[in-house]
């Protein structure tokens, strides 16, 4: 038996960064808003010391992920392979519980730079339409970079990212990221204090004539009040960030910022342990009526009418819920016609280790984003015409932590186990920097979410199937941006080298390579070619709003959480300045 | 002294019953109270290949004790007789395809099978080309089963070379370097190896007194400071 609640304005499905941040804005507007979360409850009491460093609970056994016994996805490489469930997390890591990701997270919050945005145009008008692969999905964002400039700022103000400014008003500063798109104003906090492969990497890649900056960092580099009135803690730099909680709150997270500051406001309620199996749509298929969430502490199911339905879930979340309502057209990539389940990306990362007999890096001494990036090669910041290929990436050196079970390294040759082993581990351990190559990912013609024909989650419901693999311009951008990497760190003088390893295809889920999962519910100017307009709202069911890095047309060479945080407070900002005075499409077909 | 395996002590103490002096040996008398050293998961064949298999990846020398004496086998042990060895935060659900390598792990089997029928069947594999069990192979015959098995090379009856010993690696670092909490690290020997300083970490001012520096100190776990 179902119990139907009383309709409120706004439900929100999900419980993260965005979740928390429509909570907040839509909650202030004064209309009553109830946020469903299907996992645990979280507050600022939830972390301390000694029970957070725990290497193995959480970051091998994965306690604050999401739960894959009771939904994950299929996955394979192409169209003809049939898809086998994704049994254990591997490739991604999604969050469970309130806060979502944004609890575990590392922090770095970059903005996507103006070619991003302009992506398709920006190509098109350098290196000529041929220039693009057949089945490149290539799009511009449907809203600029200055359009998008004041939620970027505002995301990074309430998050109290540490960084250095590169352009502020179009006055390039030094010590900051000259490539950047002009912002109004300095990082609210400075950067964090610089590690040894901090220093050793800005030295060196300066030296090659390349722009080095500080990453922008969530983690706080001082005590911190956020314009919302929120407090947060400064960072000890304990190397306990990715994977974890911060029980110094001193790494921006949902659920001590925007989830209570929301939470002062009475007409906005909380949820967690509600899962939502649907929205649920007027027999037009034209208006969302509310959505039926089953409560996973007793069983019960329930139905919340709302005027507004936020999908605000993981952007696997996002897009599984649209397919299982019939929310837009799925994607289909023998026709190319459809949209929901189209333009997933991912990100082509690669990491070089460099080992230096002299140098004591205590890499037990980290940060989530501590450590210094270049942009030389990331977007558009070079020519592409000579290395044939789309896309770019940052190229940084990171000093997030030492934890011995996972972050340790031997140089190649080194045996796998025996004393030969235990020799180099204690050798190298303290003595080993490490360089990512974080690649951007266009979206592709059969790289594609959509609905298992077989497996079902705990509820009975198809589970979410991915097609996916790297294409001849990952290969490229990595086969290139790899050695520029592989070229810095033999640069600084190793007494070392790791290998060069740049990926290739076929894609494994099974190795971690990075939770940026994008696209499949993608933001456009075209109905026909993508499921949100520029204010994420469904071009098919226009009170459903869909937050998240589903959005994005494509996967950048940044982390995405900045732009996610900014495209949810722009389609704030339009769902009460236009959606609200005259609820439909905010964009006529 | 004669070396008696401890499958021999063990499985004469269960011959003759409970109560029976069972032969002592120095090494013993050093050993871990016996609640420490005493198996949930694992019978009497399976300890004589765990703990070889462990003393293997980590023999006792300069550096540490051996894997066994680390705890890891123990570790190894509790994880697969608690909620992870049996299949928790896995989708179990058929049906089963082999797929491809990109495809991850696809057995219907949680860990704690995994290891069952893997333990046996590398036993049977040591017994009819070796005719003797992997316990009491010499060193380089162990290494050889090792090796081939870490490359997915070993013929094994129903369950995939590869699989078992990803895991089981995976397993021995984890036993190693993961609190000491958890069975294995005993006396934190796992980090001081390397010098991880454990769960004390403000080090918001050491990351500038120590930039470049050496920073030893002895390591404290979650059982130290709670």
């Amino acid at each position: 038996m179902t119990t139907k609640l009383k309709e409120v304005d706004v439900v929100i499905v999900g419980m993260g960064w965005t979740g928390g941040i429509m909570a907040k804005e839509l909650s202030d507007a004064g209309l009553t808003v109830v946020g469903l979360e299907r996992g645990a409850p979280r507050s600022d009491a939830g972390f301390s010391v000694p029970m957070i460093r725990d290497e193995l609970r959480y970051a091998v056994r994965n306690e604050l992920f999401m739960d894959v016994s009771r939904d994950t996805l299929t996955f394979r490489n192409k169209p003809a392979e049939r898809a086998l469930p994704m049994r254990r997390l591997g490739s991604f890591l999604p969050g469970e519980g309130v806060g979502g990701a944004g609890v575990h997270w590392n922090g770095q919050t970059y903005r996507l730079s103006p070619h991003d945005h302009a992506l398709r145009s920006r190509v098109e008008g350098r290196y000529g339409k041929s220039f693009i692969p057949q089945d490149m999905q290539l799009a511009d964002w449907p809203m600029s970079y200055a359009e998008l400039e004041p939620y970027y700022d505002k995301f990074e103000y309430v998050a109290g990212i540490s960084g250095k400014a590169g352009n502020i008003a179009g006055r390039i500063q030094e010590g900051g990221n000259p490539f950047e798109g002009p912002r109004a104003r300095e990082y609210p906090n400075p950067p964090l204090k610089p590690s040894l492969a901090s220093e050793m990497f800005t030295e060196t890649t300066n030296k090659l004539g390349y722009h080095p900056f500080p990453r922008p960092a969530a983690n706080m580099s001082r005590p911190y009040t956020n314009p919302d009135g929120i407090q947060l803690g400064e960072c000890q730099y304990c190397g306990f960030c990715e994977n974890f909680g911060c029980e110094a709150n001193a790494k921006a997270s949902p659920h001590i910022t925007v989830i209570p500051a929301a939470l002062r406001n009475k007409n906005f309620s909380l949820k967690p342990y509600a899962w939502v199996t649907r929205v649920n749509l007027a027999p037009d298929g034209k208006r969302a009526t509310g959505v039926s969430y089953t409560s996973v502490l007793t069983g019960e199911e329930f139905e919340q009418p709302a005027s507004l339905v936020i999908l605000c879930a993981y952007g696997f979340g996002n897009v599984h819920l649209m397919l299982l309502s019939g929310i837009g057209k799925p994607y289909d990539p023998v026709s190319d016609t459809g949209t929901v389940g189209k333009g997933y990306c991912y990100q082509v990362a690669t990491v070089v280790q460099a080992f230096f007999d002299d140098r004591n890096f205590n890499p037990f001494m980290g940060a989530g984003s501590l450590g210094v990036v270049i942009d030389d090669f990331n977007g558009d910041n070079f020519d592409h015409g000579p290395v044939g290929y789309i896309g770019g990436a940052s190229i940084y050196s990171a000093s997030l932590g030492g934890r011995p079970i996972n972050q340790r390294a031997v140089p190649p040759g080194t045996p796998r186990w025996g004393t030969e082993w235990k020799k180099a581990t204690a050798r190298w351990y303290n003595h080993t920097l490490q360089m990512s190559v974080q690649g951007s990912n266009m979206a592709s013609r059969y790289n594609y979410l959509d609905l298992d024909p077989t497996y079902r989650n705990a509820f009975g419901l198809p589970l979410m199937r991915m097609t996916y693999n790297f294409t001849d311009n990952d290969e490229k951008l990595s086969a290139h941006l790899t050695t520029v990497a592989h070229d810095i760190a033999r640069a600084m003088g190793p007494t070392h080298l790791g290998p060069k390893t740049p990926r290739r295809a076929p894609y494994s889920i099974v190795p971690y390579q990075s939770t940026h999962n994008t696209g499949g519910a993608i933001a456009g100017h075209d109905p026909g070619k993508s499921a949100l307009n520029r204010y994420l709202q469904s071009w098919d069911v226009p009170n459903v709003f869909v937050m998240g890095a589903n959005a994005f047309p494509h996967n950048s060479g940044y982390n995405p959480t900045g732009a996610v945080g900014a495209l949810t407070y722009w389609a704030a900002d339009a769902i009460r300045t236009k959606y609200l005075k005259d609820p439909g499409p905010l964009l006529h077909t | 002294m004669v070396d008696i395996a401890r499958r021999d002590v063990l499985t004469m103490a269960g011959a003759v019953g409970v109560g029976v002096a069972i032969p002592v040996s120095s090494a013993a008398a050093e050993a871990p109270p016996a609640a420490a050293r005493s198996y949930q998961f694992f019978d009497l064949n399976e300890v004589a290949f765990i703990e070889a298999f462990v003393d293997h990846l980590i023999p006792a020398d300069d550096l540490t004790p051996s894997g066994t004496e680390l705890g890891i086998s123990i570790y190894i042990d509790r994880q697969l007789a608690g909620a992870w060895g049996r299949g928790a935060r896995m989708y179990l659900l058929g049906p089963w395809a082999a797929g491809t390598a990109q495809q991850g792990y696809q057995l219907p089997l949680p860990p704690a099978d995994l290891y069952r029928c893997a333990i046996r069947a590398v036993e049977a594999h040591c017994a009819a080309v070796h005719g003797a069990s992997f316990d009491r192979l010499q060193p380089a015959q162990r290494q050889q089963i090792v090796q081939a098995l870490s490359e997915g090379r070993l013929p094994l009856q129903e369950v995939p070379a590869q699989a078992f010993f990803d895991m089981a690696y995976a397993n021995v670092m984890e036993g190693l370097f993961a609190d000491p909490i958890y069975g294995g690290n005993k006396n934190k020997q796992g980090w001081k190896l390397v010098g991880f300083p454990g769960v004390i970490a403000a080090h918001a001012e050491n990351i500038e007194h120590f930039r470049g520096k050496p920073y030893p100190v002895e390591p404290l776990g979650i059982a130290d400071l709670s």
